[in-house]
């Protein structure tokens, strides 16, 4: 796709040869590859834990690899640290990012080198002018005055692009760019990283979402457990094909959830859930072994309704009924007691305590219930408990006494779900269930809710992909606004359906209220204020 | 559910990771040895059962407040009120036992329970509240320090007519050896403490708190109530080091507290705690409270004036919790 406006040399720009790095009891990489050639964008792909991460950490400098040679425009490179990689060229945008949230965008993007006078006197005029310029060049939705904590995730990865670019990198390195952005805003960042490839530039892009790298790569290199495994055209290749290589084996195709759930009983009842900053009149019900998907656009209320249920943010109104009789939740100790858990979607930190050890971490919710007597934690049974969910959901790692942080994010997940499986919960909350996890692992996660769904738990699943909702539920909430505006069930449910009701927008556009069979006052009021406004 | 595909890791835990989960503990405790070698080899009346009992004795008091204080810090908290709050609990034990002449045991009972609602108070200010620990316990540090003198008049409340009181602290429970009883105080609390740190449930939570207190709430666990519990339980150890401090003494002195909380957190910090929380132990609080003392006692014995001893014990905090520094940047 690139090819049409730009002639690749088939001169490699940045080449990686014959790489070895070990940690301690790790060998992370053996004699790794790669060549990025100039004008390319190249994909690089691989499950958790198959050294992305290392690959990248020793590109920026931040590890220095045991044998092997970088190459950079034929010159052997040799790099000393993450400032020294930049100055080289080797630009890295990582999946965290590293911005300051007190300080605008302009100073952000300058941080560490701004402009002075007299030496010691912040130029902050020139400061903003050049950061608008800059703005300007990459054609972004940035205000340099705007302070980075206000804006929206998307554009604060905008803030972290310019940063990046402000460099004139030779290559840029972008790690998982999209994970927390929508399709709209994920079409904008393409536009961008076809606008900075030119002849002598070239991007490496690491991301696990397949239909983006066939919108956006030239060639894919995958790499398994730390070795290389093959480079190809993205073009010639199927997306099939890819996952085969990544995973090492291939896939089942997988149909829908059989059959819907209406003939059981309703086990929670959620009726005009209500918060302050988003939820309006949230309305639904959650049937035994049902796995109810929920659907909407970044923003639409999805986590904050979950947040709600099991009371970790305060609701303004609504009433929650469990098996026919109304509850109460005010805190998230109430809704696991009512056996309601729910897994977030930052596993990081509202999942795990990253310092502690897996057996720590699986038997935290249970432990006075499970594994206790009289407050004495039975230290062997609650280390047999975790050995076994270790055991039975695959979770890869040494031992139980192995700390969670060092475990990959699909085993992270595991352990969270382990978690939530030793409290032995009726209502399970998935938010975004398979974010950063690897196309192996995302399997199993999928199969596992397949299991508890079928022992009669009931599941609610937040989830960003469309394929995974409509593969997983038997029923999809959509949700926009911080309303439910549609309940499908499967077989209404399609990508289109969804994103019908996920973009109505009830409080702007009176259509939109009338298909929603909303007071249309309400409305009218709202669209009086968008005119004065 | 699925079949077991690797080996699931049931294997016990393996030495090395025992040794690098208790390096700081093992270094604060080869500082201890270098210190005890390093005055035993400077001065001639360093190594003698008399003063060793002797640094064992001057730790009773910081230890017993850095064991309370342990429980708080591995939170993720703090609690400056504990020395001046000591000096509360030990004029309330005087107004129990000599104004109001109860009988000694309800009145050490009622002095360590005193103990017990101020941190009772500090808990719900930082769990119900909201207030951050610092300031929280900065303002009971005030109260405590402001009542002390108002319930005492400013006055010391000697004990006197309680010789069984002193006992407590001077006393020789073993008949015919010199072993201060205020030692065997100190040994058997931190034995509860340990126990209740590593062997149960309060313990678990007081670290998974400190860990990440949002995905501990959101494990199902009433965080709120719990760090209730921890400041409480903290609180004890106030009323405690109140009595020990007033036994020693033989009176309460309602004006000498403050200070002593920067000696016991200084002691838990030394002994490899983190005051961002998660990690600690009780072990680590009585070395890094040995560790004061120790210089203390040696310091006075090589004559060194009293202004150089701080100064060489803030020293000793900047190594200590720099090695702690290092030692995590190699893991």
């Amino acid at each position: 796709m690139l090819t049409e406006t730009a002639t690749p040399r088939t001169l490699p720009l940045l080449e990686v040869e014959g790489v070895d790095k070990s940690f301690p009891g790790v060998r992370a990489l053996s004699d790794m590859r790669l060549e990025l050639r100039a004008g390319e964008v190249l994909a690089l792909v691989g499950e958790n834990g198959a050294g992305k991460s290392t690959l990248m950490k020793l590109l920026s400098g931040i590890h220095t690899p045991d044998t092997g040679t970088f190459t950079l425009d034929g010159e052997p490179l040799t790099i000393a640290g993450p400032k020294h990689a930049t100055e080289l060229g080797i630009s890295i945008i990582h999946q965290e990012f590293n911005l300051v949230p007190h300080l605008t965008v302009a100073q952000n993007v300058f941080i560490g080198r701004e402009p002075r006078r007299a030496r010691l006197l912040l130029d902050e005029r020139r400061l903003v002018r050049d950061a608008r310029e800059l703005i300007g060049r990459l054609h972004l939705p940035l205000d340099p005055n705007a302070v980075v904590g206000d804006l929206t995730v998307a554009n604060q990865q905008m803030v972290e692009i310019a940063k990046a670019l402000s460099y004139d990198p030779k290559v840029l390195i972008m790690d998982e760019p999209t994970a927390a952005l929508n399709d709209a805003e994920v079409a904008t960042l393409h536009e961008l990283i076809r606008r900075f490839v030119r002849p002598e530039t070239g991007v490496i892009y690491i991301s696990h979402r397949m239909e983006e790298i066939r919108r956006i790569a030239d060639r894919v290199t995958v790499i398994r457990d730390g070795q290389y495994v093959d480079t190809v055209d993205v073009a010639a290749t199927s997306t099939r094909e890819i996952i085969a290589m990544m995973v090492g084996r291939t896939l089942a195709d997988h149909a829908g959830p059989q059959g819907v759930r209406a003939d059981r009983e309703v086990l929670l009842e959620v009726t005009g859930l209500s918060t302050k900053a988003l939820l309006k009149d949230v309305t639904f019900d959650l049937r035994a072994g049902e796995i109810l998907g929920f659907a909407g656009l970044m923003g639409a209320g999805r986590t904050e309704t979950a947040r709600a249920i099991v009371g970790a943010d305060p609701v303004d109104g609504g009433v929650l009924t469990l098996r026919g009789s109304r509850i109460r939740i005010g805190h998230p100790a109430d809704a696991v007691r009512h056996g309601i858990g729910y897994l977030s979607e930052d596993r990081k930190r509202y999942g795990l305590l990253l310092d502690k050890d897996v057996k720590a971490n699986v038997t935290l919710g249970a432990l006075a219930r499970r594994f206790t007597t009289a407050g004495f934690v039975h230290d062997r049974a609650a280390r047999a408990a975790a050995s076994e969910y270790v055991g039975s959901l695959r979770i890869k790692t040494p031992s139980v006494d192995q700390t969670t942080k060092f475990l990959s994010g699909g085993n992270q997940q595991k352990v969270v779900i382990a978690k939530w499986l030793a409290r032995d919960c009726d209502i399970l909350i998935f938010d975004e269930p398979t974010r950063g996890i690897d196309v192996g692992a995302k399997e199993e996660i999928y199969q596992l809710l397949n299991e508890l769904a079928e022992q009669g738990k009931s599941i609610i699943m937040i989830s960003s992909e469309l394929p995974e909702v409509l593969r997983m539920s038997h029923r999809v909430v959509v949700m926009s606004e911080g309303r439910v505006t549609r309940i499908l069930d499967a077989a209404e449910a399609s990508q289109e359906t969804i994103m019908h009701y996920a973009t109505l927008r009830p409080d702007e556009n009176v259509e939109d209220a009338k298909e929603l069979g909303l007071d249309p006052v309400e409305t009218g009021a709202a669209e009086d204020e968008e005119g004065k406004a | 559910m699925v079949t077991t595909r690797e080996k699931s890791g049931v294997a016990g835990r393996p030495v090395g990771a025992v040794v690098k989960g208790r390096l700081q503990q093992l270094l604060a405790f080869a500082s201890l040895i270098v210190i005890f070698a390093f005055f035993s080899v400077a001065s001639p009346f360093f190594f003698t059962y008399g003063n060793f009992t002797a640094i064992l004795f001057s730790t009773v008091v910081i230890g017993t407040l850095a064991i309370g204080t342990t429980f708080v810090i591995i939170t993720g908290g703090i609690d400056l009120s504990i020395g001046t709050g000591m000096a509360l609990c030990a004029v309330m034990s005087g107004v129990f036992i000599v104004n109001l002449d109860l009988p000694l045991a309800v009145g050490l009972v009622a002095t360590v329970l005193f103990g017990g609602l101020m941190g009772l108070v500090n808990g719900i200010n930082i769990a119900l509240l909201k207030i951050p620990p610092f300031i929280a316990t900065l303002a009971m540090m005030l109260v405590a320090e402001g009542l002390a003198l108002v319930v005492s008049g400013s006055a010391p409340i000697y004990f006197s007519e309680e010789p069984a009181y002193t006992k407590i602290s001077t006393g020789n429970l073993i008949p015919g050896v010199d072993f201060p009883n205020a030692v065997i105080v100190l040994i058997v609390v931190a034995v509860i403490a340990g126990v209740l740190l590593t062997k149960t449930v309060l313990g678990r939570y007081t670290y998974s708190i400190g860990s990440n207190e949002e995905a501990t709430a959101l494990s199902g666990i009433d965080v709120r109530k719990w760090k209730i519990a921890v400041y409480a339980f903290a609180g004890l150890f106030i009323g405690l080091a109140g009595i020990m401090i007033s036994a020693r003494l033989g009176s309460a002195q309602p004006a000498t507290g403050m200070g002593y909380e920067l000696q016991a957190i200084a002691a838990v910090v030394i002994g490899g705690t983190s005051l961002s929380g998660g990690k600690g132990s009780i072990v680590g609080t009585l070395i890094g409270a040995l560790i004061i003392s120790t210089l203390n006692n040696g310091l006075q014995i090589m004559s060194i004036p009293q202004e150089w001893q701080n100064v060489i014990l803030g020293c000793v905090i900047l190594v200590a919790v720099y090695t702690d520094i290092l030692r995590k940047k190699e893991a």
